[in-house]
C-alpha cells in the first residue's frame, strides 16, 4: 500500500497500523465546541463554499462518545470549562484536539477574571489555528495537519503532557 | 402534587403515577447554539416548569471596556452580536458621538445605514437557517450560506475582515467605500440574497411539516411580551408595531420607504415569517440608500475626535502630536451619561455609556436584546413538548455574545 | 421642560432629589424610599405611561459617597418617551426594593446587578448569581476587584 512516508526517519509503522491510520485520517469525526464568534467560521467551513468534507471530516457528531476530534472554537471561560473537560474526558482513545482562534488558544484579547487564558490549561491541544476568527482556510489547514500527524504516526499532544 | 411511584398491589390497576422528571439540557448541546442551559422539569415529555441558565459566554466586556481607550471598546463591540457586527459597532459610535455631540456627514449616515440593513439581513439568515436546522430542514442552512458568503466578500472588501470587522470610528468610518462597492454591492441584493429568500420561501412557508411545527407554538400576547420586555421581531410576531427605526429614527432612516411587518399571535410561524419580511424590507432599504448616497467626506472635520490624515502625519509636528495622543489616550469625551439605542437585527440594543472626561469610559452597559427574550422563553413553552422548546429557542434567536457579553 | 419629569417632580417632590435633561436624555435623581411607588406611578401615569423597562444597571462611584447608584431606564410605547431613574445607595446599605412586581421582565436585570454588584433587591423572588458561577467570589464590576483576578478552576457541577 503506498502512501507519501514523509515522516521522521527510524518510523517503521506496520502495515496494519498505517492502514488504520489511512482510515483514520480520512474520516475523522469532528466534534465541534463551538461557543463563540469562531462558531460562525466553523459553520462556513462546513458550508458550501469552504466545504471541510472533502477532507473526510464531513461528519460531525455531537456526542463526545462517537468524535474522535475535539474542536474548541471560541471562549472558554472559567463557568464553561469544566463541561469542556468532561466531554474531552468522555471522549474515547485516540483522540486529537484542535484549539480554534486567539481565544481558545490565549484567552484572546479578554485578560479578566472570567476568561480561561488557553485551554491548554486543561487539555493537551494538538494543533493550534490563530485568528480572532481565522479563515475557515485556517480550519481545514488544522484538518490537513491532524491527517499529517496520523499519517507519519507523530506523538500526539495527549502524549507529550499528562495533563489528567 | 404527583405521587411518587406507586407499585400496583395483586388485583389493583398499576397506577402510573410518577415525579417529574428532571432534565439537564446541558450547556454543550447542539440545539442550544451551545452556552445555553435549560434545567427542565418535565412530565414525560411535556415542560412543566422550565429554568434558564447562562453565563457560559461572559467574557467581562464591560470590565474590559473600563480598562480601554474609547476607540479600543470597538473589536469588543464586535463580539457582542457576532452575526451582525456591523450594528454593534455602529450602535456604539453613536452613543459616543451624541455623549461628544458631533454630528457625522451625510456620506457616513448613509454608509451606516446600508451595512446596517446588510447585517440585518445576514442575521436572519443565521436566525431562520440554525432554526431550520434545528427541526431537521438541513436545505435552508445551505441555501443562506451562500449568501452569506457574498456578503462575507463585500465586508471583506470594505474593511479587511469577514466577521470581527471594527469598522466605525467615533466621528465616521475607518475608510470610504472601495471603488465600485456599490455595484457589486447591488449585484448581490438583486442576485443571490433574493433568490436564496424566494428558495427558502418555497421551501418552507406552505410546507406542511413545518407549518405543524411551528404554528402555535409559543405564542406570546402582545400584553405579555411588553411586560416582559420584548423588542424586535419577537415583540412584532406578537402584534405590536414598536421598530426603533420608525418610532424615533435616528441616522437618515426618516428619508426610506419601507415597512414593518407585524404579526398576529406571536407564535413561531409568524416569528419566521416576520423575519423573512423583515429581510425583503432591508433589500428595499438598501436599494433607496444606494441610490440616495452622496458623495463627499466620510469622517467629520475635527481633529479633536478623528485621526489626522497619514501624509500630515509625516510631514508636520502637530499632526504626529495629534495622532499619538489619539493612539496612546484616547480621545476626550466630555463628562456625563448617555444612552443610545438602535434597532438591531434582533431587538433595541442600547448602550448606557457613563464618561469622566477621560479617554476610555467609566462604564458602558450594554443593554442586549436578548436578554429580556430568553427570560421569556419559559412563559413560551409552558407546557408545551421538549421539541416544541428547541423550535422556539431557535426561533427567539438567542446569541450568547450578547446575552452574556 | 420635560412632561415626564415636571408629572415626577409633581407628585414626587419629597422623593425628587435632582433631575436633568443632558445630551437630550430625561433624567431623575430620586431617592429609594418610594422607588417601588414611584415607579408604578410612571408606569400607569396618562402623562407617562412607561410599559417598557429597557435596563437595569448599577454603577460603582468608587470614592463618592454614596456609592452605588442603581439606573432605570424607561421606555414608553405610546408616547414614545424615555426616562433615566438614578437611586444612590450607600456602600454598607446596598438595599433597594425590587421592581418585580411593577414589570416582570425587570427580574433578571436586577439578578445581574447583584452579581456583578453586589447591590440587594429586597422582595426578589430568586436573587442567585446569574452570569457567574455559585463558588466565584466577589463582585467583579466593582471598582475594587482587580480585573485580571484569577479564579480557582472548579470541578464539573452537577
Amino acid at each position: 500500500m503506498n502512501h507519501g512516508k514523509d515522516g521522521a526517519p527510524g518510523y517503521a509503522l506496520t502495515t496494519l497500523e498505517s492502514l488504520v491510520n489511512w482510515g483514520r485520517k480520512y474520516s475523522l469525526y469532528p466534534f465541534t465546541f463551538a461557543t463563540a464568534c469562531c462558531g460562525i467560521e466553523v459553520m462556513g467551513a462546513f458550508g458550501t463554499h469552504y466545504d471541510l468534507s472533502r477532507f473526510g471530516a464531513e461528519v460531525v457528531r455531537f456526542s463526545p462518545r462517537q468524535a474522535d476530534v475535539l474542536l474548541v472554537a471560541g471562549t472558554i471561560n472559567y463557568k464553561m470549562a469544566p463541561v469542556l473537560k468532561r466531554i474531552y474526558d468522555q471522549m474515547l482513545e485516540p483522540k486529537w484536539v484542535i484549539s480554534m482562534g486567539a481565544c481558545a488558544c490565549s484567552g484572546g484579547f479578554y485578560n479578566n477574571y472570567t476568561v480561561l487564558q488557553g485551554i491548554d490549561k486543561i487539555l493537551p491541544v494538538d494543533v493550534y489555528i490563530p485568528g480572532c476568527p481565522p479563515n475557515p482556510e485556517g480550519i481545514i489547514d488544522a484538518v490537513v495537519r491532524i491527517q499529517k500527524i496520523l499519517e507519519t504516526g507523530a506523538p500526539r499532544a495527549a502524549d507529550r503532557w499528562p495533563i489528567k | 402534587m404527583a405521587e411518587p411511584f406507586h407499585i400496583a398491589r395483586a388485583g389493583e390497576a398499576p397506577d402510573l403515577q410518577a415525579e417529574p422528571m428532571l432534565l439537564n439540557i446541558g450547556p454543550s448541546h447542539p440545539a442550544t447554539h451551545a452556552t445555553l442551559r435549560f434545567h427542565a422539569k418535565l412530565d414525560g415529555e411535556t415542560i412543566l416548569d422550565l429554568e434558564p441558565e447562562f453565563g457560559y459566554l461572559h467574557r467581562g466586556f464591560e470590565k474590559e471596556s473600563e480598562a480601554s481607550t474609547w476607540t479600543q471598546v470597538i473589536p469588543y463591540t464586535d463580539r457582542l452580536n457576532y452575526v451582525s457586527p456591523l450594528m454593534n459597532n455602529v450602535g456604539y459610535a453613536m452613543a459616543v458621538e451624541k455623549l461628544c455631540g458631533i454630528e457625522i456627514t451625510e456620506r457616513c449616515k448613509y454608509i451606516r445605514v446600508i451595512i446596517s440593513e446588510l447585517s440585518r439581513i445576514i442575521d436572519h439568515m443565521v436566525c431562520i437557517g440554525t432554526n431550520m436546522v434545528d427541526l431537521g430542514a438541513l436545505t435552508n442552512f445551505w441555501y443562506f450560506w451562500k449568501p452569506r458568503e457574498e456578503v462575507y466578500k463585500l465586508i471583506e472588501e470594505l474593511c479587511g475582515q469577514r466577521l470581527t470587522t471594527a469598522y466605525t470610528r467615533i466621528g465616521g468610518v475607518m475608510a470610504d467605500l472601495p471603488e465600485g462597492w456599490t455595484d457589486r454591492l447591488l449585484a448581490v441584493c438583486r442576485g443571490v440574497i433574493p433568490d436564496s429568500i424566494a428558495d427558502v420561501n418555497a421551501l418552507l412557508t406552505k410546507n406542511r411539516i413545518f407549518i405543524e411545527r411551528t404554528m402555535g407554538i409559543g405564542p406570546v400576547t402582545a400584553k405579555d411580551a411588553i411586560a416582559l420586555g420584548f423588542t424586535g421581531p419577537c415583540l412584532r410576531a406578537a402584534g405590536v408595531p414598536f421598530d426603533l427605526r420608525k418610532d424615533q429614527p435616528y441616522l437618515v432612516y426618516d428619508r426610506f420607504d419601507f415597512d414593518v411587518p407585524v404579526g398576529e399571535a406571536g407564535d413561531t410561524c409568524d416569528r419566521y415569517m416576520v423575519r423573512m419580511e423583515e429581510m425583503r424590507q432591508s433589500l428595499r432599504i438598501i436599494e433607496q440608500a444606494v441610490a440616495q448616497l452622496p458623495g463627499g467626506p466620510v469622517n467629520i472635520d475635527d481633529p479633536r475626535f478623528v485621526l489626522p490624515p497619514k501624509a500630515a502625519v509625516y510631514e508636520n509636528i502637530e499632526a504626529l502630536m495629534n495622532h499619538f495622543k489619539h493612539i496612546m489616550e484616547g480621545i476626550k469625551v466630555p463628562a456625563g451619561e448617555v444612552y443610545s439605542a438602535t434597532e438591531a437585527a434582533n431587538g433595541e440594543l442600547g448602550f448606557y455609556i457613563v464618561s469622566k472626561g477621560g479617554g476610555g469610559p467609566y462604564k458602558i452597559k450594554v443593554r442586549p436584546p436578548c436578554f429580556p427574550l430568553f427570560q421569556g422563553i419559559p412563559h413560551l413553552v409552558k407546557g408545551q413538548m421538549i421539541a416544541d422548546l428547541i423550535a422556539v429557542l431557535g426561533s427567539v434567536n438567542i446569541i450568547a455574545g450578547e446575552l452574556d457579553r | 421642560m420635560s412632561v415626564v419629569l415636571d408629572r415626577l417632580r409633581e407628585r414626587f417632590p419629597a422623593e425628587v432629589v435632582s433631575t436633568h435633561s443632558d445630551f437630550g436624555d430625561d433624567t431623575a435623581l430620586v431617592r429609594r424610599e418610594r422607588i417601588v411607588e414611584l415607579l408604578t406611578f410612571l408606569r400607569d401615569d396618562p402623562e407617562t405611561l412607561f410599559d417598557f423597562a429597557m435596563d437595569l444597571t448599577g454603577v460603582d462611584y468608587l470614592g463618592e459617597e454614596p456609592r452605588f447608584e442603581v439606573v432605570y431606564h424607561l421606555y414608553s410605547l405610546e408616547k414614545k418617551h424615555r426616562v433615566r431613574i438614578k437611586v444612590r445607595l450607600h456602600e454598607d446599605d446596598p438595599v433597594i426594593d425590587s421592581a418585580v412586581s411593577v414589570w416582570p421582565g425587570i427580574d433578571w436585570y436586577e439578578r445581574e446587578a447583584w452579581d456583578m454588584y453586589g447591590i440587594v433587591f429586597r422582595g426578589h423572588p430568586n436573587l442567585k448569581r446569574i452570569l457567574l458561577y455559585e463558588g466565584f467570589e466577589g463582585h467583579p464590576l466593582r471598582k475594587d476587584y482587580p480585573k485580571a483576578k484569577r479564579q480557582p478552576t472548579i470541578g464539573p457541577q452537577e
